[in-house]
């Protein structure tokens, strides 16, 4: 049989390095087995001479330099494929760990993947529903993006993943084909365990196939989580043909296992120590998402990621950024002030939005209350920016308006509850009745035609009824 | 003697104790015959970037020298085609079967996967080609003369050039008909005695500029149809400018308007680097586009390279080259080149991670210290140009930058900027209050306007310029104004300091903005551009004397002209230029009538 390596050179980090070896390949697995009888995974990470180097999936935890025994596999580290996935429980290099015993493969998956073709993709074009108003209006997520929440610790981003989670739906189409598939990566046992009680309780567990890693699990399985999950994801879409949504969290711990690894390898350091590859890594990750032509099904990615001090120019959320198809990013003033989900409209964005509403989509006004709110939201920082100068007394009649306008907006259109979920129509029904509060001369990204038709001040009425609330809010803001 | 594989790092292999390699040279690796380039020759060591994925690539597969660096196939079949970074057709990759792991292999009728180690050829060889041949036997051809040409698409007639370095006389001419591109179509004997077979495909270095006879003045714009680029920021034919902006700002996009609507006869789209969906959207929006002047789809006048962030990263490096040698191969046949490269950020993030695995002493942020040369070396590869058989052509380069964290100050940034001379800065502010195209007029700048007013004052109307200067000085009045304004408010401010400020908006909003998705506003002719320019002005220029004249601006903004202005761009189609008249005729009549009632009082 296969030749079996006694003993190891190095031990550094989680990286041995083995000498003597011959026809191993790069990128392949090998088996490590320890004197009292565990085996580890290991994957060629730098080949040079007769000498590899492996990673170790499970940590170097009590390995020595005489007490191994090595086995290589010939192949990329592969996992089981069946639909059987959904409703199950693995662990972030894809064993499954809720106990109900190995699934029966249908076949096994290089977790590497490979590019897709741009030929072979298909531009994504069907919206979908999550029921929450600021996303569905003005960061519409399409079949087929990769659209990642960008969050603080200690924002509600898991909250917010649970409810999307729960409420997506596909219009117009049979929603049994949709499912999803859940990496964790390095979150802590609670975070997971919340995510797993939310899943049960929604009854949404069955159409839900989780990977966890938990933040005390060894650092390599972690760089492998979001490879198992894309893995699955990609196998059930795009030959069973179903609607993946593929929830990643938290990709800051991705990226600082990618500079654990890389840093104990020796590689020269790029921006903040991370690696100069780490976008290529990231895009090998977040571009497996995608319609491909041929298939049915669809992959869309929500990965979620805490920025490291708010900060969005910090290399994960700026890198992530330049990958993905737009970004979903949260307030931590609006979080305070207890909107939920405080998102923070004008830094939040959907690339593919403008592609997949409207007409046939969403609605044919959809574009024009979007591109209104955004506009008139963007007024409404300058208003109060200057109302802290000059204070709110002198501000100019437009201005005071735009004041107002902000207060109600965040109250009533960003602000929902977490088992509201609204409708499209109701959705870009409040964007109009909030957008009736302003002057109609303000409103200047509205096509006139549209305007008469659904400008009215009356309908603004509901909100500035009490109005004495308004006036104590736009006080307290101040 | 066989050279095999030493050591492997990600797309980094070594092969060691060789002399058979030379620098820049073209190589397959392994088994699976992984294309490869030598980047680093030393005693002990060969240095291989390899184009394609690694993994599965053992130590001791052979190495297996050609003998010439790194190629473009040029010829016909180009045009409307998709190309990876080292010009390996992506459409026909769909249609190859790979019968490699079985564990990528799907249920799909296409594979959706880019295959790695296939050695596809650039071009469909048994497309027929309407070859008509425009030499005969006992002519003498130096290079870049044109022997044949062909229709290659409905808008494009290719022309096949001897290639430059070869000069001789035709020996041998097919009749006109039909040929595939690697038929001889004539024969050349040259100095040395020896012949030389033509086909309708020549081959050439693609980090080497192609020969030209001289470079000429850049005088002639790169109508665009945008309007913050032709009238404030305007680049010329032949001309470098680069779009640097963070994530969101619109880059791609204002990317995609100008190869829509320039008037370039080729657009070279260099997808390097950036989403795979986005190339998708290219291919699919550009298929379906008519260009105006010819009513053909846009892809008959279109190459996409595509490298998107997630194919291997030494063929993103490979993928600009490949590109300007594109289009210098189409400027050589005298035609006008646009290229858009998104990004160059990300070709520059290519030549850092290949660097630091070849453990470099890195410069600034990582980067390596010859990332300036490099970059000069692409830019300087644009020019407005006499070619060796006397046409003339230009290539444009057009590339977009992505700073780090938005962060102008970035070396990729900072360098390009000096190899540039125009510079289209998008900024955030503007991109979140959704105000697109979202180039700054304050920080952006175009060092060719001067270089081109004598064309716009030629060929638009003599007074263009200065209507041109008039709009930027009320832009930068209002930036002025502004500073004040946000200290104190706008109340205070004097009414000509507050005309100033609504004259400002409309320029901002009504002509700054463009609707890339309005069927008029997409693409503006340059008339309509001047007299809406005009309407601005006038109505400023009048607006001043009313108030002079005592007029209260109340009373001014009452005539409701101002947002009237702001609407020109979708109240008068581009067609029906003759509605203007009655914009002047109003603001005459309403402000003019004005000063009367002022009067009065």
């Amino acid at each position: 049989m296969s030749l079996q390596y006694v003993g190891l050179k190095d031990i550094n980090g989680p990286l041995v390095a083995l000498e003597g070896v011959k026809g191993v390949a790069y990128d392949e697995i090998a088996r490590i087995r320890l004197n009292d009888g565990t085996e580890r995974i290991g994957r060629v990470v730098e080949l040079a001479g007769d000498k590899a180097i492996l990673q170790v999936f499970e940590g170097t935890n009590g390995i020595s330099l005489t007490n191994t025994r090595t086995v290589f596999s010939g192949k990329p580290l592969e996992i089981p494929l069946t639909a059987e996935m959904l409703g199950r429980v693995f662990s972030g290099a894809g064993k499954p760990i809720d106990g109900l015993g190995a699934v029966f493969p249908e076949k096994m998956g290089d977790v590497n993947g490979q590019s897709l073709n741009p030929v072979a993709r298909q531009y994504p074009r069907n919206y979908i529903h999550t029921g929450i108003s600021s996303i569905d209006a003005l960061m519409t997520l399409i079949r087929g993006q990769k659209l990642p929440i960008f969050s603080g610790s200690g924002l509600s981003h898991n909250k917010l993943a649970v409810q999307i989670a729960k409420q997506a739906k596909i219009t117009g189409e049979d929603n049994a084909d949709f499912a999803i598939v859940f990496a964790a990566m390095g979150v802590q046992n609670d975070v997971a365990d919340y995510f797993r009680r939310s899943f049960e309780e929604t009854g949404a567990i069955e159409r839900v196939c989780m990977f966890l890693n938990l933040s005390s699990d060894p650092i390599i399985e972690r760089l492998l989580t979001p490879l198992c999950a894309l893995t699955a994801a990609e196998y059930l879409a795009f030959e069973k043909n179903m609607h993946i949504l593929v929830i990643m969290t938290d990709m800051t711990s991705y990226a600082e296992a990618l500079r654990e690894f890389s840093s104990s390898k020796g590689e020269i350091p790029g921006r903040k120590g991370y690696p100069g590859y780490l976008y290529s890594n990231l895009a090998a990750l977040y571009e497996r998402a995608g319609v491909v032509e041929g298939s049915t099904g669809s992959v869309t990615q929500i990965p979620i990621l805490t920025m490291p001090n708010d900060d969005i120019t910090h290399p994960i959320p700026d890198l992530t950024a330049y990958i993905t198809e737009g970004q979903i990013v949260f307030d931590r003033d609006l979080d305070q002030k207890g909107i939920y989900p405080g998102l923070s409209v004008l830094l939040s964005l959907s690339r593919l939005m403008k592609d997949g509403i409207g007409e046939g989509y969403t609605r044919s006004d959809h574009a024009a209350v979007s591109n209104q709110l955004f506009a008139a939201y963007a007024k409404v920082q300058d208003a109060r920016s200057l109302a802290s100068v000059i204070g709110e007394e002198e501000l100019s009649e437009s201005d005071r308006a735009y004041m107002r306008f902000g207060v109600l907006f965040e109250e009533h259109f960003l602000n929902q509850g977490f088992d509201e979920n609204r409708s499209i129509d109701e959705t870009l029904d409040l964007g109009w009745d909030l957008l009736c509060a302003l002057p109609k001369n303000e409103l200047d990204r509205i096509d006139e035609k549209l305007l008469e038709e659904k400008y009215n001040p009356e309908r603004a009425a509901r909100f500035l009824g009490d109005t004495i609330a308004v006036k104590s809010d736009i006080a307290n803001e101040l | 003697m066989n050279n095999t594989v030493f050591s492997i790092n990600g797309p980094v292999v070594k092969a060691a104790n060789t002399r058979d390699f030379s620098m820049l040279e073209m190589v397959y690796v392994g088994e699976k015959r992984l294309i490869g380039e030598v980047i680093g020759v030393t005693d002990e060591f060969t240095t291989i970037q390899v184009y394609e994925n690694t993994a599965g690539l053992k130590i001791g597969e052979p190495i297996e020298s050609t003998g010439a660096p790194v190629c473009a196939n040029l010829g016909p079949g180009i045009i409307s085609n998709i190309f990876d970074g080292i010009e390996r057709p992506l459409r026909d990759m769909t249609a190859l079967n790979t019968g490699l792991a079985s564990a990528n292999s799907t249920n799909l009728p296409i594979n959706p996967f880019v295959t790695e180690g296939n050695s596809l050829f650039s071009l469909d060889t048994e497309k027929k080609y309407d070859v008509t041949v425009t030499v005969k036997v006992g002519d003498k051809l130096c290079g870049g003369d044109i022997y044949c040409t062909c229709p290659e698409t409905a808008l494009i007639t290719h022309k096949c050039m001897v290639p430059p370095n070869v000069e001789g006389e035709v020996t041998f001419a097919v009749d006109r008909g039909q040929y595939c591109v690697n038929d001889t179509i004539i024969k050349l004997k040259l100095a040395d005695g020896t012949e030389l077979p033509l086909t309708m495909v020549q081959k050439w270095a693609i980090k080497k500029a192609r020969p030209v006879s001289k470079r000429l003045p850049i005088n002639r714009p790169l109508i665009t149809g945008q309007r913050v680029i032709d009238t404030i920021i305007p680049i010329a034919k032949g001309g470098t400018a680069a779009i640097p902006g963070g994530f969101g700002t619109g880059k791609t996009m204002t990317q995609h308007q100008l190869a829509k609507w320039c008037d370039a006869d080729i657009i070279v789209y260099i997808g390097c680097g950036e989403r795979g969906n986005e190339m998708t959207q290219v291919l699919e929006e550009f298929s379906e586009l008519i260009d105006p002047k010819s009513s053909r789809p846009l892809t008959d006048r279109t190459v996409l390279i595509a490298n998107t962030s997630n194919m291997p990263v030494a063929a993103r490096e490979a993928s600009i080259y490949t590109g300007i040698t594109l289009a210098e191969y189409y400027r050589d046949m005298g035609y006008h080149i646009a290229i858009m490269a998104d990004s160059t950020s990300r070709w520059a993030e290519a030549l850092r991670e290949i660097s630091g695995r070849l453990e470099e002493m890195p410069a600034e942020e990582g980067f390596p210290a010859y990332l300036p040369s490099r970059l000069s070396e692409f830019y300087e590869r644009a020019g407005y140009v006499e070619n060796l058989n006397g046409t003339e052509g230009s290539v444009t380069i057009i590339g977009a930058v992505s700073p780090q964290g938005s962060d102008f100050s970035e070396p990729v940034t900072q360098n390009t900027k000096r190899f540039v001379r125009c510079f289209w800065a998008l900024d955030k502010s503007l991109a979140y209050a959704r105000h697109y195209p979202a180039i700054d007029w304050n920080s952006s700048y175009s060092e060719y306007i001067e270089d081109l007013s004598d064309f716009f004052n030629k060929n638009v109307s003599p007074d263009f310029m200065a209507l041109r200067q008039k709009i930027s000085n009320i832009l930068q009045e209002e930036t002025k104004l502004m500073e004040i304004v946000k200290l104190i408010g706008a109340d205070v401010l004097p009414d000509d300091q507050k005309l100033a400020i609504e004259t400002a908006r409309v320029v901002r909003v009504g002509f700054l903005q463009q609707n890339a998705y309005h069927k008029d506003d997409t693409y503006v002719p340059l008339e309509k551009q001047r007299l809406m320019m005009k309407v601005i002005v006038e109505l400023y220029v009048k607006s001043l004397a009313a108030l002079k004249n005592g007029v209260p601006l109340s009373d001014i903004m009452a005539t409701g002209l101002f947002d009237k202005a702001v609407k020109i761009k979708y109240d008068i189609p581009n067609d029906e230029l003759e509605k203007f008249d009655g914009y002047f005729a109003e603001i005459e009549e309403k402000i003019g009538g004005l000063t009367v009632t002022g009067g009065l009082l």
